[in-house]
């Protein structure tokens, strides 16, 4: 049992560190220059002080993140099946998918607007661009990288094409889609932040962090500030934590980078 | 009638693409029951020859016929094992058994029956529940095996399967091979490597020259069934061991340069 304890107090003593550090930064700046960085109570009062408001903003950038990264599962598995059909397909593709992934948010924030509105339709579609490429790269990837002689076999058989898209090249995709929900997840909720600031709005309690972050920054209250990006980091760390989970239980008992228990 | 002849090459050419022939002017015959080892220089086609009777690939002059039929209609009476195990990691022994009866769309009971069955013949009944990880190279091996004989094949094509595993676990499989086989029945095609794997399990050697890959010779191996470990020991085998090998070695000296 000593490994899981060191597995906890590591980063526990890590934090408390680096907590120290921030107040010794804090202290150290002086009196003039100390609101460039608040201390870590005054952050953790701001959070207290804001609670409904940061809650609020957070259950509402958490649905646009989790609307966009739920659409971007579903759209960008069906299209890596469909990439995964042929060369031809993905060379043909391929450079519109990166043109969607290489245009800035910021960019796409108006036209998102001017389409379906501000406010959660937009945070969630451009959460969804934002996530959709690193898991269609990935899963397309899985999808063609099968074993030959699997696919062989599987020929063999007489497999229908479906049976080996659900018996073989799925299942043998599924440490490379986890890899690409992995990243989605970590950037699907910067993404809805960022798609908020740009394309959120408040009306109707509908303001997600992003757009709160905005409102902290003009009224000059930066603990709050502080507080507005500790609470878009507990909501990464949550999606995180779950994809994590989902994947530990898909492949804990087969895959190669899950330690074995049976030692 | 007569029962047709389960595998015959006639005059079979195969060349990839516009490529140089990789077989060229093979004429060979399987007889029900036969056990037919391949050996040769590696590159001389050997795996492309299996590949051939699979229906995996398609000749390009000449004509393979599998129980009088082309190869892609038998493909049912046919089983292939690769050198690797090529389980599928994410099922369990017993899952990865009944994939061929899956795909074929044979009830769930039929198939587990017919599962505990192999699995009983390769002796791994009590790790149906393993995962291919939890598992030895031989006992992955066994399970490849046990994969290919749950259709109950009539024909079975094995390319060097056991060429990665220790010399130990080898000549056990050897064993429980032909015991297999004993209780089973179909004719076989071998690849190896190896002159004494081929001399103990065959009733005829085919030995294959390269460039192009053509039939050599064939030595036949009249060693009386079933076949134990004092088989090895004997004279009769010793000396046909040192025939292949003497066979083999003038075809690997003259390896690479171009046939008459
Ligand atoms: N799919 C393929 N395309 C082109 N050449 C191939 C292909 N498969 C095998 N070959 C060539 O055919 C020859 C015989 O290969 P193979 O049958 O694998 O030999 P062996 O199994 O006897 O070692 C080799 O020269 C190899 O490079
Ligand atoms: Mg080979």
């Amino acid at each position: 049992m000593r490994k899981p304890l060191l597995s906890l107090l590591l980063p526990a003593a890590a934090g408390i560190a680096f907590l120290a550090l921030w107040q010794a930064a804090h202290v150290a700046l002086g009196e003039d220059l100390r609101f460039l960085l608040p201390a870590p109570g005054a952050v953790w009062q701001a959070a207290l002080d804001h609670r409904a408001t940061l809650l609020r903003a957070a259950l509402n950038t958490a649905e646009g993140a989790l609307l966009g990264f739920g659409l971007a599962v579903l759209v960008s598995v069906a299209v890596s099946v469909l990439l995964s059909l042929s060369p031809w397909v993905r060379r043909a593709l391929y450079p519109y998918l990166m043109a969607v992934q290489m245009t800035p948010l910021p960019v796409l924030a108006p036209i998102c607007v001017i389409w379906v509105g501000a406010g959660l339709k937009s945070v969630a579609l451009l959460t969804f661009v934002i996530a959709f490429f690193p898991l269609v790269v990935n899963t397309t990837q899985g999808l063609i990288s099968t074993d030959r002689h699997l696919v062989e076999l599987f020929e063999l058989c007489g497999a229908r094409p479906w049976q080996k898209l659900l018996l073989l090249r799925g299942p043998a995709a599924l440490p490379y889609f986890f890899t690409g929900l992995r990243i989605a997840a970590t950037i699907a909720p910067i993404g809805a932040v960022v798609a908020d600031m740009n394309a959120g709005t408040s009306a109707g309690d509908g303001g997600g962090l992003g757009f709160q972050a905005v409102i902290f920054a003009s009224q000059a209250k930066y603990a709050a500030l502080f507080a507005t990006a500790a609470a878009t980091c507990v909501l990464g760390f949550a999606l995180n934590a779950v994809v994590l989970l989902v994947a530990w239980l898909s492949l804990h008992h087969w895959h190669d980078s899950y330690e074995r228990t049976d030692r | 009638m007569s029962a047709p002849i389960p595998v015959e090459f006639r005059d079979v050419a195969k060349r990839f693409g516009d490529g140089p022939p990789v077989l060229q002017g093979i004429n060979l015959a399987a007889r029900a029951g036969d056990l037919i080892a391949l050996i040769g220089p590696s590159g001389c086609g050997k795996s492309t020859l299996l590949r051939l009777v699979a229906g995996l690939s398609p000749v390009t002059e000449g004509q393979v016929t599998v129980d009088g039929r082309s190869p892609g209609e038998a493909a049912g009476e046919l089983a292939f094992v690769f050198q690797e195990a090529t389980l599928l990691p994410w099922l369990t022994v017993a899952g990865n058994v009944e994939v061929p009866l899956r795909l074929r769309g044979v009830p769930a009971a039929q198939r587990a029956e017919a599962r505990r069955r192999v699995l009983e013949l390769v002796r791994l009944g009590d790790r149906a529940d393993a995962y291919p990880r939890q598992l030895s190279g031989g006992q992955k091996m066994r399970v490849s095996l046990a994969r290919a004989l749950v259709v109950s094949p009539r024909i079975l094509l094995l390319d060097e399967p056991f060429g990665a595993l220790d010399e130990m676990t080898r000549e056990h499989l050897n064993e429980e091979l032909l015991g297999i086989r004993e209780a089973t029945g179909w004719t076989a095609f071998f690849v190896t490597h190896s002159v004494a794997e081929a001399v103990f399990l065959a009733n005829r050697v085919v030995v294959m020259a390269a460039t192009p890959g053509r039939i050599h010779a064939e030595i036949a191996i009249p060693l009386p069934y079933p076949r134990t470990p004092d088989t090895r020991l004997s004279r009769e085998y010793l000396e046909l061991v040192a025939q292949v090998s003497r066979v083999l070695r003038s075809v690997e000296a003259t390896a690479g340069t171009t046939p008459p």
